[in-house]
């Protein structure tokens, strides 16, 4: 049985474990049920799933990984993860131009997602820096595909999903670097009204920029929350450190299967409590590592199994620049049920890319995790998604695990086009997942 | 497909016009329930019980559906299948309760009953079973009954029905084991409903809503039994076990 990051909604499909060489067999035998490839099983939802059908993981070759030192250029496997390519790249003085929140994402994953980060508000999401990648067709035929050969197709893979075929290899710009560290500004924020505009003010100064917020103070707190903005420091700011390119995150601990449900109203408040107040105030110029800036919870193996059997959600929206409105009513709304668990993250979002399904755009991005089994939780995302919807927002399809068909033909009003793309790209319908049965993606 | 929350999109009742069905229907529908269809022998009885039905944004359809009629089965799911895409939830609900009395002076009514309780739902539950097996998801809740638990000589026709139906629906969920689909046997009480109108109550009467919302509950944890209410279920381990003439000396009907 296969389920997403967040453990809810598990279906049976067959697992086919294939290297380059097996994988258009593989998928040229599937069912009536279709093919899906699934990377690092990192989406909340049902993403890379693929009920009564086949799914197929791709192996990552030991090789996988060329860096071109004289344009940048770096060309991976598609199955490579973010942890592989960032061992490979940090030592030799570069950095993925995108990273989500976890490095334990393939790079195929990160495609099909059109993976953001804290820098989006000024590099854009990940698909803004892929230069090539070479695809498995539905009809078994490999294509090297570019922005300018085929555009339509281009910007249908890119945040699609992973129903227009397989990548198989892409290439992609990375960023220079001077030192594995990252220079980082904390700011203690007391209101929410406060953060928006610090937020709104400042951002621009730094590469990356993201706000956690504690969505179980309420009243005059509403919204307080701790600011870090930084960038990727330069040899002259780590003198003193020892090896200025040394990268080697490692695990810290695993969560052991099977534990009950931690999650509850006293445990999250004791350690958003615990989170605020340990924030300094005001702190310029820190020293961090790249894994305590970008990738803090990667150190816990396992981390999803603190909500016990039932799972939970990622509720993660976006909401264009002048709905604060909006913004600020889901907060306030999740701060009332108390359900919430642990720090939300909020972050400015750049421009979008062409990407029909590409979730990124200008305004205001939330994510909140909510635990699967607590009550009265149906009503409450139902009145969070009339509120984003309203605001003309939408939601992020690798964390969705619970909206509507009709909530996503409402946030993505180009669906029917990227439906017209991929039609033409697997008219027979080979690739399907139970995201787009459940959200009717595919026409 | 059903999302995080197990809400279900889509929600068959075989028995659409049975009050279990249409509770249980109505207690799972959703903000993401699609299609709720009401499968049953009665069209019109069943457009009237569709339109009354509370399910939200979900559109209700009905079907034909002949429980004895067993050759039309397979089809019937397919048909289902292919016009309202994968079968989330499929509630097994209807059923005859009859009259002992008539039964014993009719043996041939009573063999047309049995063969609308067990024969008909061993049929379309095996043809639905086939369909979730395919889909990899799924879940068929079957009404069975305290009534075949330990048969009574008050109505034990449609008991040794029950009990048949219950042996099969455990049986066929222990072979979806590992196939993504299950089922869920549940064995109400008397039920205050129009099957048993006009019948005095038994001790410890249930109403379809409870059942319903006990049904939900069982869903949402992945329960293969349950007992509604679940007191019965103590009640009927001692009552398995009384020896013959003490139960035949039972003051229940």
């Amino acid at each position: 049985m296969l389920t997403g990051w967040g453990r809810t909604a598990p279906s049976r499909a067959d697992v086919v474990d294939v290297d380059d060489a097996s994988l258009a067999e593989a998928v040229a035998s599937a069912g009536a049920r279709g093919a899906l490839v699934r990377g690092l099983g990192r989406s909340y939802g049902d993403a890379a799933q693929n009920a009564g059908g086949t799914v197929v993981r791709l192996a990552s070759p030991t090789r996988g990984i060329q860096l071109d030192t004289s344009t940048g250029l770096v060309t991976a496997h598609a199955a490579v993860s973010f942890d592989e390519l960032l061992r490979h790249l940090v030592p030799r003085g570069y950095f993925v131009p995108v990273t989500p929140g976890t490095r334990f994402v393939t790079l195929g994953g990160a495609i099909a997602s059109d993976v953001h980060g804290k820098n989006h508000h000024v590099d854009g999401s990940f698909g803004n820096h892929l230069r090539s990648m070479s695809m498995l067709m539905a009809d078994g035929a490999t294509v090297e595909l570019t922005e300018e050969s085929d555009p339509e197709l281009w910007w249908a893979t890119i945040g699609g999903m992973g129903l227009t075929g397989v990548v198989v290899e892409a290439t992609f710009a990375a960023l220079r670097i001077e030192t594995s560290r990252c220079v980082v500004d904390t700011t203690r924020i007391d209101d929410l009204d406060a953060l928006l505009a610090t937020m709104a003010e400042g951002d621009e100064q730094y590469r990356y920029s993201v706000a956690w917020v504690d969505l179980l103070a309420t009243g005059k707190h509403l919204g307080r929350s701790v600011l870090t903005r930084g960038d990727h420091a330069s040899v002259v700011q780590v003198t003193g450190h020892r090896d200025p390119t040394a990268y080697g995150p490692r695990m810290l601990a695993a969560v052991p299967p099977g534990v009950p449900n931690l999650i509850n109203r006293a445990s999250v408040k004791a350690f958003n409590e615990m989170w605020f107040r340990k924030a300094p105030r005001r702190l310029v110029g820190e020293i961090q590592s790249i894994t305590r800036f970008f990738h803090p919870l990667d150190g816990i193996a396992a981390w999803n199994r603190v909500y016990g059997r039932h799972g939970f959600l990622q509720y993660q929206f976006v909401v264009p620049f002048g709905a604060e409105a909006a913004l600020c009513g889901v907060i306030e709304r999740v701060a009332r049920s108390g359900d919430a668990s642990f720090v939300a993250v909020l972050k400015r979002f750049g421009p979008g890319n062409p990407g029909p399904l590409s979730f990124p755009m200008a305004g205001w991005t939330l994510t909140v995790d909510l635990p699967a089994g607590a009550r009265g939780l149906s009503e409450l995302l139902r009145d969070l998604d009339d509120r984003v919807l309203d605001a003309g927002g939408r939601h992020y399809l690798a964390k969705d695990s619970h909206t509507t068909a009709d909530s996503i033909r409402r946030g993505y009003p180009r669906l029917s086009e990227w439906q017209e793309a991929r039609h033409k790209a697997d008219p027979g319908r080979l690739w399907i997942s139970d995201i787009a049965r459940r959200l009717e993606l595919i026409g | 497909m059903r999302n995080a929350l197990d809400e279900p999109q889509t929600i068959v009742v075989l028995g659409g016009t049975s009050d279990i069905g249409l509770a249980i229907a109505a207690a799972l529908s959703g903000p993401a329930t699609r299609h709720v269809v009401l499968a049953c022998r009665d069209v019109d009885t069943g457009t009237a019980a569709a339109a009354a039905l509370d399910i939200g944004p979900a559109e209700a359809s009905v079907v034909a559906f002949e429980a004895t009629d067993t050759a039309s089965h397979a089809g019937l799911v397919d048909d289902l299948a292919e016009r309202f895409g994968d079968l989330d939830v499929v509630v097994l609900a209807f059923g005859v309760l009859g009259s002992q009395a008539t039964f014993e002076a009719d043996p041939a009514a009573a063999a047309a009953a049995v063969t609308a309780n067990y024969s008909g739902a061993v049929s379309v539950g095996l043809a639905v079973a086939n369909r979730l097996r395919t889909q990899g998801h799924g879940r068929l809740v079957v009404l069975s009954s305290v009534a075949g638990e330990r048969v009574r000589k008050a109505n034990f026709v449609y008991g040794s029905s029950k009990a048949g139906l219950d042996a099969f629906a455990q049986g066929l969920g222990d072979s979806l084991a590992g196939s993504g689909a299950s089922v869920l046997v549940v064995r109400p009480g008397w039920v205050a409903s129009s099957m048993t109108a006009g019948l005095d109550p038994a001790p410890m009467a249930t109403t379809p809503e409870a059942v319903a919302a006990a049904v939900v509950k069982a869903l949402r944890a992945g329960r293969r039994t349950i007992w509604v209410p679940g007191t019965l279920r103590l009640v009927f381990a001692v009552f398995r076990h009384l020896p013959g003439p003490v139960w035949r000396r039972m003051p229940i009907r």
